[in-house]
């Protein structure tokens, strides 16, 4: 089956970036397909390479990063959630005048039609988060 | 059309459990994840919730996050099932639509 995941909160918040890793985990596992993970709202936060989480704790991001080169998974940022919380890449910082970018590898901004696209190209959507 | 209702706040804390419990029709299924695994503890005040639902939905919990916050087996509720990650992904793929009440 065809699988959208839709995740609306940062990492280390609560819970819900670490679920929807091991759900994407079981489901590739199972033969699944994730076609897309769209982080929306703080779920963006997801989304920087400065992540930088102690030595002993888990790598969040590294986490979607290494899943997603693994697997080929889409990861897109929703555009208005990222530049409202300083989510950058290349061309948002070139648009923007910024005088750098933080975008992780694997991940890249786009709008909200890339969420309505999962919707109607999966199966399933499913949300974690707050 | 059964639809799979995800839980991840803890009834201690929000209301989604309830609300979810109250919305959801005959043949639909409540998986009970995160914080919202004390849901699925018996003996506590909010245990009606599940209990008094029982005959119409199917209760749900995840294993792992149970076990993230020592709560065993043997203090859930009798009828509630323990799901890992696998069973999780399986109810999504059997039932026709997954709704989260965040």
């Amino acid at each position: 089956m065809k699988l959208g995941i839709q995740i609306n909160e940062g990492p280390y918040t609560h819970e819900a970036s670490n679920t929807a890793l091991n759900f994407c985990k079981a489901a590739l596992e199972a033969g699944h397909e994730i076609f897309r993970v769209f982080f929306y709202h703080d779920g963006v936060n997801n989304g920087t390479r400065y992540t930088t989480p102690p030595q002993d704790d888990r790598h969040i991001v590294n986490s979607w990063s290494e899943l997603a080169k693994e697997n080929n998974i889409d990861l897109v940022v929703c555009v208005a959630a990222a530049q409202r919380r300083g989510i950058v890449d290349e061309g948002e910082q070139e648009r923007n005048g910024k005088d750098g970018n933080n975008i992780a590898e694997g991940f890249r901004i786009s709008g909200l039609g890339q969420l309505i696209e999962a919707g109607i190209q999966c199966d399933r959507l499913v949300v974690f988060g707050d | 059309m059964a639809i799979l209702h995800t839980v991840n706040k803890s009834p201690f804390d929000k209301n989604s459990l309830e609300a979810c419990v109250r919305l959801a029709v005959k043949g639909s299924s409540v998986l009970m994840i995160e914080d919202g695994v004390y849901g699925a503890m018996k003996g506590t005040v909010k245990s009606d919730v599940v209990t008094g639902a029982m005959g119409d939905v199917t209760f749900y919990v995840l294993g792992p996050d149970l076990k993230a916050r020592g709560i065993g087996e043997d203090k859930l509720i009798d009828g509630v099932k323990v799901v890992d990650y696998s069973g999780f992904v399986n109810l999504t793929t059997e039932n026709d639509k997954v709704q989260a009440w965040l």
